[in-house]
């Protein structure tokens, strides 16, 4: 029996998970248009491989992936590459980016794949390509890129493997469809995962709040007859986060600046588990995804599988939105996501959730009044940070105060701006400063970059020009010690020359 | 003995610490108490001038001033003796760390007309230390110089930061926390 | 010695100063010699500091020179290309108040890389010679292009191009270069009534 440990701080939402009928996955419908941005994970954009006027099957590869922090990006169904340009898409900053837009029709025809049976004879590096080639990224909502996660390096050994069952988010029950209805899928993928990792134990987290994700979970691992540890534990917001994970099922801590890999433990989201079983024994790439379509302005809100690049509105629509009810749609939960500015913005590998609340279910924050120094958000805190402290610098922007109490470890869960009584916005504020942070620490990398460049050009030019001094020099030393040795002066017998010439020119007259 | 000086270092530290309860050395406390490294690097320098000034003094009455009867050219030798001190360590921590320097700025040759140095100095004299007493009392007036200096240095730090009232900001709020902070020092008072 | 001298006392007490003066006279000036500095090694913290764009705006040759001068004394605030970043860094550095850009020097503008119209551009290398960072590729009557990601936008290109050809885009454009910015702090900060700012919003 394994010792559950607790996290520093948390909070306990109301749930509202029951909404949107864990369990019951649906099929949604495939839609006219599909929309693929190029970049659905963390690192840099594939480059598109099509072009326009292509037709495209199912599970077709559109855009390869360029270097190591790269995902490829795949068909979700036949069409017609209608355009490869800049479209809205599902981000914070309503921003565009580049996307590759597909005109389905409708057939579903697909690619045949060959997958890898035998994946337990298989060497782990060709299993971590195909799990490039297919490309995973991490369906938990941060989308790095799996083969890299994958790949921790020589240096660190990994001994656990673990599952994050936990989805501790309100309102998002994504992953307990999955895990409910796809049971046997991860427990295979887990233990090809195990395989390449080399890990020497499997351990899946599923918090309490699921009794019929882990009753379907166990009795898989039954069924495989597989030595997997399955470790239920109290359900608390944001127990879910990797560092919090590994803190409740093991007792270790994840050094600050590190990652799980440093302590010898991969966390995988159990989507990705799916994905890379569906990639390994079928060959199929991620196409699909579940996303929970939830919300009291949707009149039926459910589970659903849906292609990627599939409009926001397409998918609400299915549910049956009502659009008076609604004052905004939130992809991602209540505590981490963002409202979407666009609703023709696209889900990607990131998308778990669609939340379409009312007025009164979810009602606009309140504006934010000064700081109590209350210290409700350092109790809060499961990084064991010092929020108001952070709060303070992050207004005054101080980087090296900001830095000496740890920013970089906040994992922006919303748990201190939930219990501030001043309803100050502070993940805000933490997000800013992280990104001017970053932003100044890459224009001191240029400005020192160009002060060498200027220093290196200034001792070229330096070196040139003594150059030319130190050969002007030797020649005129070469002439004077000629003159010494003949006992004429080079210089007055080529004056003597160009008079004498000059005289032969002159006509006489 | 020991036990004497041990209640002489409190006394100057805390008791009767010579910022917060005797009111002298204000000027560098409130003038390079912005910034918490500036302070730390104030603390050293005052704290190495005060003890080398003080023995300096002791040694230049005891020796000098007294057997030549001329007891009433105490306050310019310790001016000078101080004057001279104050030049040496500047030129000390011009050479060690420039940035310190070009910090501190005028309040280094400041320290020569920090009243708290001339201050010692002089009550050695009044309360007839002899050469050891004389070396801890200026230690110990440095150290609880340097010990309220870097403590409302702090302080100040997260006043920059803090929601403070804009007719209150910079120095008035400086004044108010420094007189919070000798109320709260007055508290040691009866401790020896 | 002292006997005597304690009989005369103006002598003693003339004899103690000047003893006192030369004795420390003897010391400082073997301690200048001691300590003695050379250089001025403030101004290459400094110089850190600045975007080391050698743009010129600041009045000086360069952004060493411009470090030195502020080591001397010269104000912290004329530097366009770094703004109010680095001068804050600056107050930091030497602990003096921030002060605003000197609208003298240049105003901020958002950073900027050079780029250049190929079809116009004639194979000249003036730009070459001029740009400080080597950062444009090229050779006589061979084409010249900008090396985008050493390019500091410092604009000392533009002038000796003789056909005009090289433009300034902006550099930091597009979502990679987004990130969230501070909630903005309400000019209604002592609202303790929070219904009052929120009619105020509705209004």
């Amino acid at each position: 029996m394994r010792t559950i440990h607790d996290i520093h701080g948390g909070i306990h939402p109301p749930e509202r998970k029951a909404l949107s009928r864990p369990g019951d996955l649906q099929r949604a419908p495939i839609p006219p248009v599909l929309v693929l941005p190029v970049r659905q994970h963390l690192g840099v954009p594939a480059l598109p491989v099509v072009a326009v006027g292509d037709t495209v099957m199912g599970g077709q590869l559109l855009a390869e992936a360029q270097g190591v922090m790269s995902v490829p990006v795949h068909a979700p169904t036949s069409g017609t590459v209608a355009a490869i340009e800049s479209r809205p898409i599902a981000h914070a900053s309503g921003l565009t980016d580049q996307c590759i837009v597909i005109q389905t029709d409708g057939d579903d025809h697909w690619l045949a794949f060959e997958g890898i049976t035998s994946w337990r004879e298989t060497d782990p590096a060709r299993l971590v390509e195909r799990i490039r080639e297919a490309g995973i990224a991490g369906l938990g909502g941060a989308g790095f890129p799996t083969a890299v996660k994958l790949s921790p390096g020589p240096a660190r050994s990994i001994e656990t493997l673990l599952i994050n069952g936990t989805e501790c988010e309100p309102y998002i029950t994504a992953d307990d469809t999955l895990m409910q209805c796809r049971a046997d899928e991860l427990v295979e993928g887990a233990h090809i995962l195990a395989h390449i990792l080399s890990a020497d134990s499997i351990l899946i987290g599923i918090e309490d709040n699921k009794p019929d994700a882990i009753a379907r979970v166990q009795a898989a691992i039954s069924r495989a007859g597989a030595t997997i540890e399955l470790a239920t534990f109290p359900t608390k917001y944001p127990s879910g986060g990797e560092k919090q994970i590994i803190e409740i099922l093991t007792g270790q801590q994840v050094p600050s600046g590190g990652i799980p890999a440093d302590i010898g433990i991969v966390c995988v989201n159990p989507g990705t588990a799916v994905a890379t079983q569906q990639a390994i024994i079928d060959g199929k790439p991620l196409t699909h995804r579940i996303v929970t379509l939830t919300g009291e302005a949707l009149a039926a809100p459910q589970n659903v599988s849906a292609c990627l690049g599939t409009p926001i509105t397409q998918l609400l629509e299915h549910a049956a939105l009502s659009a008076e009810a609604q004052q905004r749609i939130i992809h991602g939960g209540p505590m981490m996501g963002f409202a979407v500015s666009d609703l023709n913005a696209p889900i990607t590998k990131i998308t778990n959730c669609l939340l379409a609340p009312t007025a009164t279910e979810l009602p606009l924050p309140e504006p934010a009044q000064p700081c109590i120094r209350c210290g409700h958000c350092a109790e809060a805190c499961p990084a064991s940070l010092l929020p108001q402290q952070l709060y303070w610098y992050a207004r005054a922007k101080d980087q090296e105060q900001l830095a000496e109490h740890r920013l970089f470890d906040c994992i922006e869960c919303g748990a201190c701006a939930y219990v501030c009584p001043s309803q100050i916005p502070l993940v805000q504020y933490y997000r800013a400063a992280k990104g001017q942070i970053r932003d100044s620490e890459q224009e001191k990398r240029r400005s020192d970059n160009s002060r060498e460049r200027f220093e290196a050009r200034q001792a070229r030019l330096e070196a040139e020009t003594a150059a030319r001094e130190a050969k002007r020099a030797a020649r005129k030393a070469a002439a004077q010690s000629q003159a010494a040795k003949n006992g004429s002066d080079p210089i007055q017998e080529a004056i003597e020359r160009a008079k004498a010439r000059k005289a032969e020119q002159e006509p006489n007259p | 003995m020991l036990g004497d000086i041990a209640l002489l270092l409190v006394g100057a530290v805390l008791v009767n610490n010579f910022v917060l309860v005797q009111f002298l050395g204000l000027c560098p406390f409130m003038g390079v108490s912005n910034k918490l490294e500036t302070a730390m690097g104030m603390s050293v320098a005052t704290t190495f001038v005060l003890t080398l000034a003080s023995v300096c003094s002791y040694l230049t009455y005891n020796y000098l001033l007294v057997p030549l009867d001329l007891a009433y050219l105490r306050t310019i030798s310790f001016i000078l003796v101080i004057a001279v001190v104050v030049q040496f360590t500047e030129m000390v921590v011009r050479k060690t760390s420039p940035l310190l320097h070009r910090v501190l700025g005028v309040f280094l040759p400041l320290i020569t007309t920090n009243c708290a140095v001339l201050g010692v100095a002089l009550l050695n004299i009044n309360q007839a230390h002899n050469f050891i007493e004389s070396l801890f009392y200026g230690l110990g007036a440095a150290l609880g110089f340097s010990l309220v200096l870097i403590l409302f240095a702090a302080m100040r730090e997260r006043l920059t930061v803090a929601d403070v009232p804009e007719p209150f900001q910079g120095a008035a709020i400086g004044m108010i926390t420094a007189g919070l902070a000798s109320l709260a020092f007055m508290g040691f008072a009866g401790l020896i | 010695m002292l006997a005597m001298l304690s009989d005369q006392p103006l002598l003693a007490a003339l004899t103690a100063l000047l003893g006192l003066g030369a004795t420390f006279g003897a010391l400082l000036g073997f301690a200048a010699i001691r300590f003695r500095v050379e250089g001025n090694p403030i101004s290459d913290q400094i110089n850190a500091l600045l975007p080391q764009t050698q743009c010129g705006q600041c009045g000086y040759p360069g952004c060493r020179p411009y470090s030195e001068a502020i080591a001397d004394g010269d104000s912290i605030n004329k530097c366009p290309p770094g703004g109010e970043e680095t001068i804050q860094a600056l107050a930091d550095l030497l602990d003096v108040e921030p002060q605003p850009l000197d609208a003298e020097h240049g105003v901020e503008k958002e950073p900027v890389v050079a780029w250049i119209r190929e079809d116009e551009c004639i194979g000249c290398t003036k730009c070459i010679q001029a740009c400080p960072v080597d950062a444009i590729l090229g050779a006589a009557k061979v084409m010249h292009t900008v090396i985008a990601d050493e390019c500091t936008g410092c604009d000392l290109c533009i002038e000796p191009c003789p056909v005009d050809c090289i433009d300034l885009i902006p550099r930091k454009e597009g979502i990679s270069f987004w990130h969230w910015s501070l909630p903005e702090d309400r000019a209604s900060r002592y609202d303790v009534i929070a219904t009052d700012a929120a009619t105020r919003d509705a209004a």
